[in-house]
């Protein structure tokens, strides 16, 4: 009766056995991620102490690295919906291999996410009055809140479907369409909307104009459905260098074809955004003013933007060209569209729209040495996650790992 | 289908092989054993900075319930908890009341920019009535020093210095809280830490708030101030008088603003910045009384309000003398 708890229990338990072994650059990447966590985690210890004040922030720029990051990651977390849609509803067969590498990629970002979600918190020892039903939900009319409950459901949506997916082929069992299929569909909408959401968190504030756009939501989903699949493009190439798990070219290049894409679109909306503010110049101006030319001498984002342009240019005519039909290329424009649109859409959206403040003032923001360690331990932790994700999705993938032949004989021999 | 390598293969049978298994050898534990233990004290030595904490996590706080829901007698236990707390961090004997809105009545400032000098005598009336940090430095009005001929707030200077206020071709335009009737904090508060109460003044349950600092970016007059760090006030200068949504003592890592110092209003006295102002500019009162004095300003004189533009509607007007 209890055969499958056991079974399960099994399963967990070799895939922890699993996540501590490896080779010699496993063991060495690894503890690299880990021991850059601890200081990361070291960092926060004392941010605990002594306050937010060991970051740059202060009552001028309210938020700083830690929302820039959040901001970000939400798009690669939902980015990984441009992999799900080719596959399960178009059924493109050459992204099908690859989906569940996008779907782990979300887990892990998503947890990262909240992370940079909790670091900013002055009191994270109240977090559970963010919790529905037993704090105090301002919903609907807190973005933030909208936030909290889509991002936490979207990482129950994509651990269910990976985890199922990935179980089934560990029994050698044909998964069943209606326990994952609908959790599919509503992934897709949920992967919009957790970066729709995260959109509206800024673009809701009528006193900000920098961001009170409505153009902002479309601007973040088309420079995510970029920057992810570029990232997923360098990352199967790790797979594949690593690996048993042999990435074919076609995939790669149908990828290239989804990031072409929205990277169009994302530079077009960005070109509209620059238009109306420039040419219409009113005095809302001042912060982009300040992000691209720098305000009454203060201009210390300013090369950080252009870098970003720069980056987002060239990337998009090497995708546009033939040339990046070459992985050389496509791997340079994937780099460019993963750093470029970091920058746009990190620190370049979130820092100018506090500058100047609300009443004029204009006060730089840099942040502190504490600040970027904790930053850095958060995406060292993220990949840590992936790479145990990896670990143990890829002998399961590639059949090295399944269910002991002794447990399984019946199912195996139905068929695989 | 890609092709598992025996490589691979044989690292699997490795791990699996590990954990907890039989076949483990001595060595293998050993290893393992050595790796556990060094993760476990990098994790110690990571983590140890919050041995500074000691003592600062208090269970009761932790479990409080949103000021909302508080019966009268569970307030009463809270407030003298606060208390307690007051004597121990400050050495100081307060007395922390929960004051109650009256009926019929609703908060309106109105300021006088004609009679403003830009002496910042309301600032630091208000520092010591509401026993803001001293270091880092909190101050709940702004007072900027504005060229004659514009509006912009842009062009208007904050850390102006001269050895003699008023100065020549400039006006000075105090900026706080203007108690909006459409308050973009409130609606974006995760937690509901920060509301209206029904006298119009907007307050933060300062034990409620987590410290998102979102209801300081959608403010758009800079009227909400974040304790980055723990704020520090000298001993002699608490003000006793305290009451749990104003002007008790904060903590780290919480949000706090103007409350029209709710514990003096809703007792019929005026706010202290009122009473500090040398020239008389400030002008405040109860809107819904008809013979009151701010009634008579909002009638007579031609009165605006900030950023109208945004909608906030606020409760705290301007005007020139004629
Ligand atoms: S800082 Fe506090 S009061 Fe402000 S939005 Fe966050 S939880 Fe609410």
């Amino acid at each position: 009766m209890f055969k499958w708890l056991r079974d399960y229990l099994y399963f967990l338990y070799r895939c922890v056995a699993l996540s501590f072994s490896g080779q010699g650059v496993f063991y060495a990447w690894m503890t690299f991620l880990t021991a850059l966590s601890l200081i990361g985690l070291n960092a926060y210890c004392k941010q605990l102490v002594d306050g937010l004040y060991l970051t740059g922030m202060n009552d001028h720029v309210s938020w700083g690295m830690y929302i820039a990051n959040f901001t970000y990651l939400v798009g690669m977390a939902a980015a990984a919906v441009m992999l799900v849609i080719p596959v399960y509803i178009y059924k493109n067969d050459r992204l099908r291999d690859v989906v569940i590498f996008g779907e782990l990629f979300a887990i892990a970002a998503i947890i990262m996410c909240l992370l940079f979600v909790i670091v900013d918190l002055g009191r994270p020892d109240r977090f559970w009055h963010l919790i529905p039903g037993i704090g105090k939900f301002n919903w609907p009319y807190s973005m933030l809140s909208w936030d909290v409950v889509v991002l936490n459901i979207y990482l129950l949506l994509n651990m269910h479907v990976a985890g199922y997916l990935l179980y089934m082929r560990y029994l050698g069992r044909k998964p069943n369409k209606f326990l994952y299929m609908p959790f599919v569909s509503v992934s897709i909408v949920w992967a919009i909307s957790i970066h729709t959401v995260t959109a509206f968190l800024f673009a809701g504030l009528s006193g900000k104009a920098f961001w009170n756009s409505a153009i902002l939501g479309p601007r973040f989903i088309a420079s995510a459905f970029a920057s992810g699949p570029a990232f997923i493009v360098l990352t199967l190439q790790v797979i594949d260098h690593f690996t048993a798990y042999k990435i074919k070219k076609t995939t790669l290049l149908a990828l290239r074809r989804i990031i072409q894409v929205a990277m169009i679109i994302s530079v077009f909306l960005m070109g509209n955004e620059l238009f109306t503010e420039f040419y219409a110049d009113s005095l809302h101006i001042a912060s982009i003013q300040y992000l691209f030319f720098g305000l009454h001498g203060h201009n210390m984002l300013v090369p950080w933007i252009w870098t970003a342009v720069v980056f987002n240019i060239i990337s998009l005519f090497i995708l546009v060209l033939p040339m990046s039909r070459s992985l050389k290329y496509l791997n340079v424009a994937c780099i460019l569209c993963v750093v470029g649109i970091w920058i746009e859409k990190g620190i370049g959206l979130l820092i100018p729209g506090f500058i100047p403040t609300p009443l004029g003032e204009i006060v730089e923001y840099f942040p502190t040495v504490n600040e970027i360690l904790i930053c850095l331990g958060i995406w060292a932790f993220g990949f840590l996650i992936y790479t145990i994700l990896l670990r143990v999705s890829i002998p399961i993938l590639v059949g090295s790992l399944h269910i002991p032949l002794k447990y399984a004989q019946r199912e195996f021999r139905k068929g695989v | 289908m890609p092709r598992m390598t025996n490589h691979d293969d044989q690292n699997l049978q490795e791990g699996l092989n590990s954990l907890g298994n039989e076949k483990m050898s001595r060595r293998d534990f050993l290893r393992r054993g050595s790796i556990l233990a060094t993760g476990m004290g990098a994790l110690m030595a990571a983590m140890s900075p919050l041995r500074q904490l000691q003592g600062a996590f208090d269970p009761e706080e932790f479990v409080q319930k949103h000021y909302k829901e508080m019966t009268p007698e569970e307030m009463d236990k809270v407030l003298r908890r606060i208390e307690r707390k007051v004597a121990e961090r400050f050495d100081v004997k307060a007395t922390v009341r929960d004051i109650k809105p009256m009926d019929g009545v609703e908060y309106v400032y109105a300021l006088n920019l004609s009679k403003c000098n830009g002496s910042r005598k309301c600032v630091h009336a208000c520092v010591n009535e509401n026993n803001q940090s001293r270091s880092p430095e909190i101050q709940y009005i702004t007072v900027l020093k504005m060229p004659q001929g514009t509006m912009d707030m842009d062009k208007g200077e904050i850390l102006y210095d001269p050895p003699k206020v008023p100065e020549e071709g400039y006006y000075y335009m105090p900026v706080q809280c203007q108690q909006c009737a459409n308050p973009p904090c409130v609606k974006v508060c995760p937690v509901h830490a920060t509301w209206q109460e029904p006298d119009g003044i907007t307050v933060i349950d300062y034990d409620w708030c987590i410290g998102c600092r979102y209801c300081e970016a959608a403010c758009p007059y800079w009227a909400r101030k974040f304790n980055f760090a723990e704020p520090r006030i000298p001993k002699e200068r608490i003000n006793p008088d305290m009451s749990y949504l104003s002007n008790r003592p904060r903590s780290k890592g919480v949000m706090e603003k103007c409350t029209y110092c709710l514990h003096r209003t809703r007792e019929g006295r005026y706010p202290a910045c009122l009473e500090a102002c040398p020239t008389g500019a400030r002008i405040f009162g109860n809107v819904l009384d008809p013979n009151s004095q701010i009634s008579f300003v909002l009638r007579n004189k031609r009165t605006f309000v900030l950023k109208e533009e945004v909608g906030t509607i606020p409760r705290f007007f301007y005007y020139f003398d004629e």
